[in-house]
């Protein structure tokens, strides 16, 4: 017989961006409101405290930081007639776990969307006509605006400390940032870090492109820095260890240093970590949550009942706790009617290197994980799908997070993988060598999409998540547009070598290469519950007490790092609990 | 020269440091306190690394794994060999930690035939993985190479065998070949890169040699720096500096 708790008002599941975020509105409100968490808890001190936290064979060998997939993953097959087969070991992306989830682990890139990622289809629809998306794309506008998010945007940015330079205040053009970005109301909180060598190149071989070059804004902060909850922040040093790691100097903006802090410790707030949510519970009619059941600690079952369910896992168990709870009808590929699982998006990352010779000092050791230099002259609409075959578009950048040996040393090309020739690879390449990269869109489509697998079930008994997913067309000649464009700009910097790794045609999607921990859909927004998962309030349209505020509300995956959207979409989430669900708990919009 | 000697004078010294070898040739007791002769008793001839006693791998698995670690990171005009930082030591400490026996990969079945593209699908975790294809490793060699065991051929011989295993032209019947190398070749790579304490890159050697300055984990100094080298040296997780 399950532990039976006493009601509360809200239950949060996952203790990651927007789980901190939700927790912070929402006792804010006054709510009393438990955060269930699967991980340990974590903080700087003492999780992250140097020097251990720096440890490359822990972070990086043994994934200290991220979900073991001994206990939960997901598996992948290319085609809707494909058996699927598991995610055995962490290779193309790295979800988190723990307090903090991936949002301790990410590297800082801190994006917002263009105004027309917002309305991909009526603006590709409208400029090109309606052939221009191809069969069985399945991309659909977001049912809000940029200007519905942008006081969301701004509010992250100031919660995070981001660095950047804005192109575009209140409509007016400003020098040295993007000239193709949204309009801002302010500047951002702090100025862009220093250019490290290969950001400081890119300036240079991007303007001589006739691109427009902008710092990459990053929630790394630029110098000492207070968010307005009162939260410090300290200056990046620098140390190289963003993307895997959390971060020992208070620089990296994360839910562990700029929110959590003012939510712990809160009368009306509880935090249960090692606490492993299994479902969501439903009444008879499927129409309202009754609560959440998880294992506590001890691996007791237990009941935790509450008016309000706040999916705040990883995009990938949002859709997964929804499928598997029942909450909606799962996307069927054949009868395309359904809509949990459906529209499976992630994005589009390619590497281009170059090698240099000994007089050039790259130091591939010192990183900032989202700094560096970026355009956007080939993203948005300044991509023209009939001239470069795709729809969508991409950013290229000069970002070096850090590397170190234990997590590799991309060699030039030629260098064997061990011997002599190889141990000369990797001294030179450390020192003398940078890469940037494209990062690419990634569009939705008919054949992509989560399932629950027929087989396969993780540590709990349940079955895991089948990721159906493969290259279309349009990706690869975007990766091959995108890539072609950074390597004819690369020669502007005469490398010694340069080694590009564009997606050949038909070229599968390989689960055993690190590419993004951008995984995008499954449970998306929308203005039709026929073809949604959630309202424009990130509503579930099935159950009106649960709420599923992620990355897997977008209905396409734009050519940015998610998470400055994912962290707005919650604000915006939050504001309409607290403005508009309390006064009248029940369906925000009309079906 | 002065004819008074203050007591630790030059001549004082070298004596003392004389009678350290000494001692350990003798009974401990003689000449000194018993554990003074230990330690000089254990002191490893200069250059060589600490002898080391594998408790995962047996004699036979130990003899193959020096051997190939040699060939895969030798000791050049780059730097140190694998032997010499002790990877060895390294890969048999690490066999014994949750993740080598599958605390963190997804290991239930069923375990199906994949394309290269899902990577390794089978149900061995780390630590059998390289146990496994060592076994037919060296089965592949005796009953093909005259009876030999892989630790027992030519370097040039050696070489060969693990390029075919890299390259999928040679194929082991409980384990893919390339899986195999692939496995052996990454912990031959984190034992001599990962910090000392965890039993590899001794001194830090490796680190020196590809001018990785360690855990530092501090750079803001030196970002827009251009005009020469980073010249510091690097630190491990231990404080110590190389």
């Amino acid at each position: 017989m399950a532990i039976l708790k006493n009601k509360v008002d809200a239950v949060i599941v996952g203790a990651g961006w927007t789980g901190a975020i939700l927790a912070k509105e929402l006792t804010d409100q006054g709510l009393h409101v438990v955060c269930i968490e699967r991980g340990p808890d974590r903080d700087t001190v003492p999780d992250f405290a140097y020097p251990r936290v720096i440890d490359e064979l822990e972070g990086s060998v043994h994934r200290r930081y991220l979900q073991a997939l001994s206990q939960e993953t997901v598996t992948v097959r290319h085609g809707v007639n494909d058996v699927a087969l598991p995610y055995r070991q962490i290779g193309s992306f790295k979800p988190g776990t723990g307090v903090g989830g991936a949002g301790s682990h990410w590297s800082g890139c801190h994006f917002r969307a263009l105004p027309e990622d917002f309305t991909v289809r009526s603006n590709m629809e409208q400029r090109y006509g309606k052939k221009i998306i191809p069969a069985g794309m399945t991309i659909q506008d977001f049912p809000l605006t940029y200007e519905d998010l942008e006081p969301h945007f701004d509010h992250v940015e100031y919660v995070c400390g981001t660095s950047g330079k804005a192109g575009i205040i209140n409509g007016q053009a400003v020098e040295g940032g993007n000239p193709f970005e949204g309009s801002r109301t302010r500047e951002f909180p702090l100025g862009p870090n220093p250019n490290y060598l290969g950001a400081e190149m890119f300036y240079k071989a991007a303007r001589e492109m006739g691109w427009h070059p902008y710092p990459i804004p990053a929630s790394n902060a630029s110098s000492a820095y207070i968010n307005p909850y009162g939260c410090q922040m300290g200056p990046c040093n620098f140390c190289g260890f963003c993307s895997d790691y959390g971060c020992l100097n208070y620089s990296k903006a994360s839910p562990n240093v700029n929110i959590w802090p003012v939510v712990r410790g809160r009368k009306n707030f509880e935090m249960r970590t090692h606490s492993q949510v299994l479902k969501v519970n439903l009444a008879a009619d499927k129409k309202m949550a009754t609560g959440v059941t998880y294992l506590d600690a001890q691996g007791r079952e237990t009941e935790q009942p509450c008016d309000l369910v706040l999916l705040c896992a990883f995009s990938l168990y949002n859709v997964h706790l929804m499928l598997y709870s029942g909450i909606g009808t799962p996307y069927d590929p054949v009868s395309k009617t359904g809509t949990i699982g459906r529209n499976y998006s992630y994005q589009n990352l390619n590497r281009v290197n170059l090698y240099f010779d000994d007089s050039v000092q790259a130091n591939q050791f010192i990183g900032i994980g989202g700094g560096g230099t970026t355009i956007d002259d080939l993203n948005g609409n300044r991509n023209d799908p009939t001239r470069t075959g795709f729809v969508g578009g991409g950013i290229v950048w000069a970002r070096q997070p850090g590397t170190g040996p234990v997590r590799g040393i991309s060699t030039a090309p030629g260098v064997p993988n061990w011997g002599t020739a190889w141990k000369q690879g990797v001294k030179h390449a450390l020192r003398h060598s940078f890469y940037y990269e494209v990062q690419g869109s990634c569009m939705s489509y008919e054949d992509a999409y989560l399932s629950l697998d027929p087989t396969y079930k993780d540590a709990f008994g349940r079955p895991l998540l089948r990721m159906t997913f493969d290259w279309h067309d349009n990706e690869i000649k975007g990766s091959q547009f995108l890539v072609g464009q950074a390597l004819e700009m690369a020669k502007h910097l005469n490398p010694l070598a340069t080694k590009g790794d564009a997606k050949k045609d038909g070229q599968h999607y390989d689960i055993t290469q690190y590419q993004s921990t951008h995984t995008c859909g499954g449970a998306i927004m929308g203005k039709d519950p026929s073809t949604s998962a959630l309202n424009r309030y990130l509503q579930s349209w099935d159950v009106a007490n649960v709420f599923a505020p992620g990355a897997n509300a977008f209905p396409q995956n734009n050519g940015y790092n998610p998470t400055g959207m994912v962290c707005a979409l919650a604000y915006w989430c939050a504001k309409a609990i607290r403005e508009q669900y309390l006064q009248n708990p029940g369906p925000l919009v009309q079906a | 020269m002065s004819e008074e000697k203050p007591p630790g004078s030059r001549r004082t010294l070298l004596k003392s440091l004389m009678f350290v070898p000494m001692a350990a040739g003798a009974a401990g007791a003689l000449h000194g306190t018993l554990q003074n002769a230990d330690a000089a008793a254990t002191t490893p001839p200069e250059g060589k690394p600490n002898p080391y006693t594998p408790s995962y791998f047996n004699a036979d698995e130990w003899r193959f794994l020096n051997a190939a670690v040699d060939r895969l990171i030798p000791h050049d005009e780059v730097g140190p060999g694998a032997i010499e930082v002790g990877v060895p030591e390294f890969i048999d400490r690490h066999m014994k930690t949750p993740y080598a026996a599958g605390s963190i990969w997804y290991l239930q079945g069923p375990w199906q035939d994949a394309p290269p593209e899902f990577g390794y699908q089978g149900r061995l975790p780390l630590r059998d993985i390289l146990r496994v294809g060592i076994k037919d490793l060296d089965n592949h060699c005796v009953q093909n190479l005259g009876g030999k065991k892989f630790a027992d051929l030519e370097h040039k011989q050696q070489e060969e065998l693990l390029s075919a295993l890299e390259k999928s032209k040679l194929q082991l019947p409980n384990i893919g070949g390339k899986i195999f190398f692939a496995n052996l070749l990454s912990e031959t790579r984190n034992g001599y890169f990962s910090d000392p304490g965890h039993g590899g890159n001794k001194d830090m050697a490796a680190w020196k040699a590809i001018g990785y300055p360690g855990m530092r984990g501090d750079y803001l100094d030196w970002v827009t720096v251009r005009d020469r080298p980073y010249p510091i040296g690097p630190v491990d997780l231990a404080g110590r500096r190389g």
